[in-house]
């Protein structure tokens, strides 16, 4: 199945849900949806006989500090078996309300996945039966994934990226 | 009301359902979570299961470290089998950095991979056989297990916490005493191991306790996202080995088997048959093992020998590099899932160019695969629910990273 019958797929069934798509580094297709139509793509992945993602490997957060409005990243990976094609929907979400629908109710296996997310990333997954923190203590009041918590004090001063001749993004502290 | 309805009030105790709190320090829950159990009588009502107790904060750890010294974070997750879980990590950098590793390192990989294995199958049943009342069979299959670390000590100097290769081959080559140990114990082992089999395979205690302890469906586990022994005990041949063969397991014979219940006995009898398709593709791999150099010829990514580093000046500066975490990393995503212990073990690493991951996520098959536990022994005994959770072998460095 090569991606360009997936992308061929999904817009001639559900025209416009896709926002963009891009192959990524290690070869698998990347499909990119605004958040309030990504349970409709995930949805249409598992169920379309063609297509037959049928099995959530995995979901994570990421987070891009300088893209603003669309600082948070949900990353959900897809996978068919019998043809054997994995497959990454991404969409993006701005930080300071970062609501998604929940896909607990395309797979049992998204719950504590997207309990981890929220833990660690702050997106809240609407519709999800027990959203709440995993695996920090439930009290914890950050997002610790966040980019912006460091692991170590910030004031220090040695071990700085500068003397190695990088800067930008690519120089962030070796903590 | 609709769970408590679930047995009529005729079962329980007065009417009433008891909170019993299993962990997080229970010597049955091998390991440290806790399951807040509603019981009714001696049957599980529901269950809500608390993790985290371990939790070591590896995804961030590892936007904090360069690439080589992610791997003993690695060794952490599933430390039953970490020379697994380091191999992944190695071949998931490889693949970021398109490093080609040599046949023999691949081949030399496939062997620990596969004592790895081994030696996690052999934790698991042994211990479902303790959790039924027979403990002999564990003390024997310990020293098993010891024999396997020793070979690792071999190979890299620890037992537990591996730390076992290198980005682009291994660390060293197999050592004669490694030679040794590997040929005695591919003599001597099946033997033992049928021993112990033949324990409990056909036992009659053994066999009314497991069977039908804990089922699951293959529909179900497959919305659970179960891989690997668990998931092939519900009949789903599933294996990422021959699925996206890494590390030239293409070129092994092997049968993935299955069972059919996806109960206590399905997953045990999974996973014994599964130590004796390790052996043979150790075998297969042992005999067949290509001659050449053990690690591939990357000096940017693969530290000199360490006399050289003292004698000449490009291996010093490599080994600098290197040390310092300057090693040049593409950029780009890559997810790379090898099969662990107990099923898809996943890397997702996004590099941005520089010197540590930007973002890097373990799909930890143990912590999404746990999930399913409450349903699995929901109007279980309490006995069975035990067994349950030590034929799904959860790690707790892998269910809490």
């Amino acid at each position: 199945m090569k991606p360009e019958l997936i992308v061929a797929r999904i817009e001639q069934q559900s025209p416009g849900v896709l926002e963009r798509h891009s192959t990524a580094y290690d070869g698998m297709l990347t499909l990119e949806t605004a958040p309030q139509r990504a349970w409709e793509l995930l949805k249409f992945l598992r169920d379309d006989e063609m297509l037959n993602f049928h099995f959530l490997t995995t979901l994570c957060g990421i987070h891009y500090p300088e893209a603003k409005g669309r600082e948070l990243c949900v990353m959900y990976q897809l996978h068919n078996w019998p043809k054997n094609v994995r497959v990454r929907v991404k969409t993006y979400l701005p930080i300071e309300d970062p609501h998604i629908a929940t896909v607990t109710n395309l797979w049992a296996t998204a719950d504590w996945m997207e309990r981890e997310t929220y833990d660690f990333f702050g997106v809240v997954f609407d519709g999800h039966p027990n959203l709440k923190r995993i695996l920090n203590v439930e009290d914890l009041d950050v997002f610790p994934m966040r980019k912006e918590y460091r692991l170590e004090d910030g004031t220090r001063t040695d071990k700085d990226d500068r003397f190695f001749g990088r800067t930008g993004n690519e120089g962030r502290r070796f903590d | 009301m609709e769970i408590q309805s679930y047995f009529s009030s005729l079962d329980s105790l007065d009417g009433e359902l008891a909170t019993l709190n299993l962990g997080p320090t229970h010597p049955a829950t091998h390991g440290i979570f806790q399951n807040v159990l509603k019981m009714n009588g001696e049957r599980v009502v529901s269950a809500e299961p608390t993790i985290g107790y371990i939790h070591r904060a590896f995804e961030k750890l590892a936007e904090h470290r360069p690439y080589n010294q992610i791997t003993p974070i690695t060794d952490r997750l599933n430390y039953c089998s970490s020379p697994i879980n380091n191999i992944g990590w190695h071949m998931t950098v490889e693949k970021l950095a398109r490093i080609e590793v040599p046949k023999r390192a691949q081949y030399m990989r496939v062997i620990l991979m596969e004592l790895a294995r081994i030696a996690d199958h052999l934790i698991c049943n042994s211990v479902i056989g303790v959790d039924t009342g027979a403990l002999t069979g564990f003390t024997y299959m310990f020293q098993e297990r010891e024999r396997i670390y020793e070979m690792y000590e071999e190979i890299c100097g620890t037992r537990l916490t591996t730390n076992i290769g290198r980005i682009g081959g291994m660390e060293r080559d197999f050592t004669p005493a490694f030679h040794q140990k590997l040929r005695d114990f591919l003599k001597t082992f099946p033997e033992r191991f049928e021993e112990f089999n033949s324990m409990l395979e056909r036992n009659r205690i053994f066999m009314d306790r497991t069977i039908g302890a804990g089922p699951i469906s293959a529909e179900r586990a497959l919305s659970y996202g179960f891989t690997g022994p668990n998931l092939r005990a519900c009949g789903v041949d599933y294996d990422v080995r021959v699925m996206e063969p890494y590390s030239s397991y293409e070129d092994f014979d092997f049968i993935i088997p299955v069972g059919t219940q996806g109960d206590t006995y399905d997953r045990f009898m999974v996973r014994q048959e599964e130590v004796r398709q390790s052996l043979r593709i150790i075998r297969q791999a042992y005999e067949n093992l290509p001659g050449g150099p053990y690690h591939a010829d990357v000096p940017a990514y693969y530290l000199p020998e360490k006399p050289d580093v003292y004698t000449k000046m490009e291996a010093l500066i490599y080994h600098f590099k290197i040390v310092m975490g300057e090693v040049p990393i593409p950029k780009g995503e890559v997810y790379h899932a090898v099969e662990g212990a107990n099923g898809e073990l996943g890397f997702y690493l996004i590099s941005d160019g520089g010197r540590q991951p930007y973002r890097l996520h373990f799909r930890r098959p143990c912590f999404i695969y746990y999930q399913a536990y409450p349903e699995m022994i929901r109007g279980a005994m309490l006995s069975d629910a035990i067994l349950t959770m030590s034929s799904l072998n959860v790690i707790a460095g892998e269910l809490d990273a």
